[in-house]
C-alpha cells in the first residue's frame, strides 16, 4: 500500500479571515510524504516513510502492555524496565553499552506509559548497523545486573520522593487513585515508596517475557532507506521475539468517585486543581466530535473558552486546559489549572460554570467553524520532522486507524456537525466530575474571592 | 537545575541548559541547508533556512532585548512586555492575530531570556505573508490599555507562582545566579523579582517597547518550505515599510569583576524531598571567549556532565554510589560572561561534603591529567551529530540561529561551529578546566528540607 500524504485545507475558511488584510488564496499542498506498509521477511509489519534528504533514521515502536502489566503491589516495574533496557545487554555491560552508543551518537530510549512500553531510536544513517544491533540486544537480551538494577531503583525512588511534595503530582496521583480504585490505572506508573523497593529482578524479567512479543508490537520508521532494507533492520531487532506475549488481562473501567471534591493540604503559594470525568474511547464514532468540542472548551492554547474566561478576562491563571484522553481500558475528560490559594474557590466555580454552559448549549457556529478549520490546518504540523512522523506512524497503528487515515482525517474533522458536537457535549460534560485540589487549606466560606 | 531561564507565554519551552549542548547547527561545508541572510534598508536582518520536506513554515522574529537590558528596579519587564505583545494594535485589535492563527491552524508562542525576546508562528506555507503582516504591524503598532495590562500582570504573577514560588528547585537556581553575578544583570531572574513585578505598569511596558522594538533591533528567521527569493520579495514588501523608531545602541551591560571568593549558600524548604547541590562557574560565552575557548568549554561540559558516560555520572552515581543523579552543562550562547554548571542529587544519608569532594576530584583530575582520547572523541561526535540531528527540525534550526544571532554571533559563526568543535585539541579542553573551573569563580547552592543545626553536618 502506498498512499500520498495530502496536507491540505479543503474548505474555505475565509469568513474569519476577511479582516486580516493581506491574505493568500487557499492552496492544497500535496506533501511529498508517502507511507509504505512494509512486511519484513520474518513477517513483521511496519510503516515506513522514506526521507532522502536528512542523513538519519528515526524509528519508533510500541508494545501494548505498559504499567498495567506491573504485578500487584509492584507499581513501577514497567518504568524500571524502561530505565534498565539500555543498562547493559547481551555480553555488553552497562558502561560499554552507553559508550558504544555515545561513540556514534546513537540515541536509544524507552518509556513506560500506562498502556504501552514505547521505544525510540535515532541514528545517523551511516551508523545504522551498530544502532540496530544495540537496540536488538536491549530488547532481546537485557542483563538486569544487580548494580544497575539498584542504581535505577535509587533514581526511581528519588523521583517518587520528589513527587510526594509536588502539587501537580499529588493532584494527579490522588485523582487516578480515586477514579480507578482497584484497577491497575490507580497505581502511579513511576511506583510508590512501598512498591519500588519490592520489585525484584524476576519481576523485571517477567515483564519482558510477557510484553515483548511480536503480536503486541507496532513499528514506524523514517529515513533514507527502502522497504527491503527496512524489513531487514526490523527483523534484526525484533525477529527473534516470541510470536505471542502473555499479557495479564486488564478490565475495562469507568472512573469512580465522580461528584467528590478532594482537598489535599500542602503549603504552597499556588494551588493546583484537576477536574476529570468519563471520556470517549478512540474507537467511539463520537470521538472526533469530542475532540473538536474539547478544542473549543479548553484544548486551544490561546482561544479556548477556558483560556478566555480564566486567563484573559480575569488573570486568574497562567495555564488552564482541558483534554480528551482515550486510554486502552478507559476514556477520560480532564481539565486543570493552578491559581493563588485565595482564588481557588473562584476559579473552580468559573471552570465548572464553563463546562456546564458548554454541556447545555454547546459551542457557537463561529466557534465550531474556527475549531474545525484550526484542526484541519494544523494537522501538517505533526509531520514536519522525522521523529514526529515516526511517532505518528506508531500512534496511528496503536489506534488501529488504518494506513489511509492521514488521507481521510481532515475530512473526518470537517464532517463533524453542530448536532454531533452538541450531542457529545451533553454526553461528555453534563456529568459529575471528580475534583482534586492541592494547596493551602481555605476557609469553608471562601468562595468567589 | 538552573530554573526557568527561558520563559514562554504559555508553556515551558525549555531550559537553556538543555539546549547548550546542542546549541549550534549545520555543517557549512557538507550538505546542510543553503542559508540565505540579508538585511533590509530599515536595518531588519532576515535569515532563511529552507527545508522543503513538508509544506510548513516556521516564522520567528527575534528582538535583541532581554531581561539583562532592563532598567534596575524594573525586573521582569522584558518578559511582561512579551505577554503584552498579544494585546493588539490599532489595525489589528486585541485577539485578532491569535484568532486568525486559531482559524488557519497555526501554532504560536513567544519566549524571553536574558538576551533576547522571540515570537513565532508555525503555519502552512501559504499563510507566511499573513503572519508577516501581523508581526510587522505589532513591531511598532502596539496599543495598551490598563484594561488588558493589569489582568495580564496577574497572569504573569501566576506564572511566577507556578515556575518559581511553587518550585524550590527554581528558587535555589535564582539564588545561585544572583550570588554568582556581582555586577551583571544576569543575576536577575528573567521573570523578575516579585516585588518589582507587582508594580510594573502600562507606562513601563510602552517605554520599554518604544526603546527596543524597532526593525533595526530585530532578526526574522524563516525556516521551512520557502526559498530565499520568495522571502526576500515578501520581506521587502511587508517588513520593508516599517520605519525605524529608535536608535540602537551597543548592548553594554555592567561587567563582572574578576571573582575572588568561593561562595556557598543554603536554602531550606519543607517540601524538599530530594536534597540537591548545584554549582555555577563564571566562564566565557561564545561571544566573550577567545577563539576556540567556547568550543573547548562545550567539549569540557560534555565530558564532565553529558549523560551516563560522563565523568560526574560515572564517578558519583555508578562507581561511588553517593548520588542518584549528576551531570553538567555549559551555556555558550550568551552576550556576556556565561556559566558552566555541575549538579548532583545525594543518596539518602550522604553529606554534601562527600558529594563536593567527589565533584572536586573529578574536576581536578581533568585539570591535572586531561581527557582520554576515547571520551574526547565521543564528546566531539556527540556535539557534531547534534548539528546534523538539528537539521531534521525546522523549528529547532530557526531557534538555534535566532538565539545565536541575538547573542552576538553571525550566520557564518553558527554554520562553522561543527568545524570549530572538530578543531579543538585535548590540551585546550584541559586548559579550559584549569583556567575556568577555579572554585573562586563559583557559587555552590545546597537545597535542603531544613537548615542544619549548629553542630550537625549538612546532609
Amino acid at each position: 500500500m502506498n498512499l500520498a500524504l495530502y496536507l491540505c485545507l479543503r474548505r474555505a475558511i475565509s469568513v474569519a479571515l476577511v479582516s486580516a488584510g493581506a491574505f493568500v488564496a487557499f492552496a492544497c499542498s500535496a506533501g511529498a510524504t508517502t507511507i509504505e506498509r512494509v512486511v519484513s521477511p520474518g513477517g513483521i509489519v511496519a510503516w515506513l516513510v522514506r526521507e532522502p534528504s536528512v542523513p538519519l533514521i528515526a524509528m519508533d515502536f510500541a508494545f501494548r502492555g505498559g504499567a498495567t502489566q506491573d504485578p500487584p503491589d509492584k507499581a513501577g516495574a514497567a518504568a524500571m524496565v524502561a530505565g534498565l533496557l539500555d543498562e547493559g545487554a547481551g555480553d555488553i555491560d552497562s558502561k560499554n553499552f552507553h559508550e558504544r552508543a555515545e561513540a556514534k551518537a546513537i540515541e536509544i530510549g524507552f518509556t513506560a506509559t500506562r498502556d504501552y512500553m514505547t521505544g525510540s531510536l535515532r541514528t545517523l544513517t551511516e551508523n545504522q548497523d551498530e544502532a540496530f544491533d544495540l537496540l536488538r540486544l536491549a530488547i532481546t537480551a537485557p542483563r538486569f545486573d544487580a548494580p544497575d538494577v539498584e542504581r535505577i531503583r535509587e533514581q526511581t525512588l528519588s523521583g517518587v520522593r520528589r513527587a510526594t511534595t509536588s502539587p501537580n503530582e499529588l493532584a494527579s496521583e490522588r485523582w487516578w487513585a480515586t477514579a480507578f480504585a482497584g484497577h491497575p490505572y490507580a497505581q502511579p506508573p513511576r511506583g510508590t515508596l512501598e512498591s519500588v523497593p519490592a520489585i525484584t529482578v524476576d519481576d523485571l524479567k517477567n515483564f519482558v517475557r510477557k510484553v515483548f512479543a511480536r503480536d503486541a508490537l507496532k513499528v514506524g520508521i523514517v529515513g533514507n532507506i527502502d522497504a527491503a532494507a527496512a524489513g531487514k533492520l526490523i527483523d534484526r531487532v525484533f525477529g527473534s521475539l516470541p510470536e505471542k506475549g502473555a499479557l495479564s488481562p486488564v478490565a475495562n473501567a469507568i472512573p469512580q468517585g465522580l461528584g467528590q471534591k478532594i482537598a489535599i493540604d500542602l503549603d504552597v503559594p499556588q494551588s493546583v486543581l484537576m477536574i476529570g470525568g468519563a471520556g470517549i474511547l478512540r474507537k467511539d464514532p463520537d470521538f472526533m466530535a469530542a475532540f473538536v468540542l474539547n478544542h473549543i472548551l479548553g484544548g486551544s492554547a490561546f482561544s479556548s473558552r477556558l483560556y478566555r474566561e480564566v486567563r484573559e478576562a480575569r488573570g486568574l491563571a497562567y495555564s488552564v486546559y482541558s483534554a480528551v484522553m482515550p486510554l486502552d481500558y478507559a476514556a477520560l475528560f480532564m481539565s486543570g489549572t493552578a491559581t493563588r490559594s485565595d482564588r481557588t474557590g473562584q476559579i473552580l466555580e468559573i471552570m465548572e460554570t464553563e463546562i456546564r454552559k458548554m454541556a447545555e448549549t454547546g459551542p457557537t457556529e463561529d466557534e465550531l467553524t474556527k475549531a474545525k478549520s484550526f484542526l484541519i490546518g494544523s494537522y501538517a504540523l505533526r509531520f514536519d520532522t522525522s521523529t514526529k512522523i515516526a511517532q505518528q506512524l506508531v500512534q496511528l497503528q496503536l489506534d488501529e486507524l488504518g494506513i489511509d487515515y492521514i488521507d481521510k482525517r481532515n475530512s473526518l474533522v470537517d464532517a463533524v456537525t453542530m448536532a454531533d458536537v452538541k450531542r457529545v457535549a451533553k454526553r461528555l460534560l453534563d456529568a459529575r466530575m471528580l475534583v482534586t485540589v492541592v494547596g493551602k487549606p481555605q476557609p469553608v466560606t471562601a468562595k468567589g474571592g | 537545575m538552573i530554573g526557568a531561564v527561558l520563559l514562554g507565554r504559555n508553556w515551558l519551552i525549555g531550559i537553556v541548559a538543555a539546549l547548550t549542548l546542542v546549541l549550534q547547527v549545520a555543517d557549512a561545508a557538507a550538505d546542510g541547508p543553503e542559508i540565505v541572510d540579508f538585511t533590509l534598508q530599515n536595518g531588519l536582518e532576515v535569515v532563511v533556512i529552507p527545508d522543503h520536506r513538508t509544506p510548513v513554515v516556521t516564522h520567528m522574529i527575534w528582538y535583541k532585548v532581554g531581561s539583562a537590558d532592563e532598567t534596575p528596579g524594573k525586573s521582569g519587564l522584558a518578559h511582561f512586555l512579551e505577554h503584552l505583545m498579544f494585546k493588539g494594535t490599532a489595525k489589528n485589535p486585541a485577539g485578532r492575530f491569535s484568532q486568525t492563527l486559531a482559524t488557519i491552524g497555526g501554532q504560536e508562542n513567544a519566549f524571553t531570556t536574558a538576551d533576547y525576546t522571540a515570537y513565532f508562528q508555525r503555519i502552512a506555507k501559504e499563510y507566511l505573508p499573513l503572519v508577516m503582516e501581523f508581526e510587522a504591524d505589532r513591531m511598532t503598532g502596539l496599543v495598551l490599555t490598563d484594561d488588558n495590562v493589569l489582568p495580564e500582570r496577574d497572569v504573569v504573577l501566576e506564572e511566577f507562582n507556578m515556575r518559581v514560588a511553587n518550585s524550590p528547585d527554581a528558587r535555589i537556581g535564582e539564588q545561585v545566579a544572583a550570588a554568582l553575578y556581582l555586577n551583571h544583570p544576569y543575576g536577575r531572574p528573567v521573570i523578575g523579582w516579585r516585588q518589582e513585578l507587582e508594580k510594573l505598569n502600562r507606562e513601563d511596558a510602552l517605554a520599554f517597547y518604544r526603546r527596543f522594538y524597532t526593525p533595526n533591533n530585530a532578526v526574522v528567521l524563516i525556516a521551512g518550505d520557502v526559498t530565499g527569493d520568495e522571502v526576500k520579495a515578501l520581506a521587502d514588501k511587508i517588513y520593508g515599510p516599517v520605519a525605524r523608531v529608535a536608535e540602537v545602541f551597543a548592548r553594554v551591560r555592567p561587567q563582572e569583576p574578576v571573582p575572588v571568593a568561593i561562595r556557598q549558600l543554603t536554602m531550606a524548604d519543607p517540601r524538599v524531598a530530594q536534597p540537591s547541590l548545584q554549582r555555577s562557574y563564571l566562564v566565557p560565552s561564545a561571544n566573550t571567549a577567545k577563539p576556540g575557548e567556547s568550543e573547548a568549554l562545550d567539549i569540557l561540559a560534555q565530558v564532565l556532565g553529558g549523560g551516563e558516560t560522563s565523568r560526574l555520572y560515572r564517578a558519583l552515581v555508578v562507581d561511588q554510589h553517593i548520588a542518584n543523579g549528576a551531570g553538567g552543562w555549559y551555556q555558550g550562547t550568551a552576550l556576556d560572561e556565561s556559566r558552566l554548571g555541575v549538579f548532583a542529587n545525594p543518596q539518602p544519608g550522604v553529606t554534601f561534603a562527600a558529594i563536593e569532594a567527589a565533584i572536586d576530584a573529578v574536576i581536578d583530575n581533568i585539570a591535572e591529567s586531561g581527557v582520554t582520547p576515547a571520551e574526547f572523541e565521543r564528546a566531539k561526535t556527540r556535539l557534531i551529530a547534534n548539528a546534523v540531528y538539528a537539521e531534521d527540525n525546522q523549528a529547532s534550526m530557526a531557534r538555534w540561529y535566532g538565539a545565536a544571532l541575538t547573542s552576538g554571533a553571525s550566520v557564518e559563526q553558527v554554520t562553522s561551529w561543527p568545524a570549530r568543535v572538530r578543531a579543538v585539541t585535548p590540551e585546550a579542553v584541559q586548559n579550559a578546566a584549569r583556567m575556568w573551573l577555579d572554585k573562586r569563580r563559583s557559587v555552590t547552592g545546597y537545597l535542603v528540607k531544613e537548615l542544619p543545626g549548629n553542630q550537625e553536618k549538612r546532609s
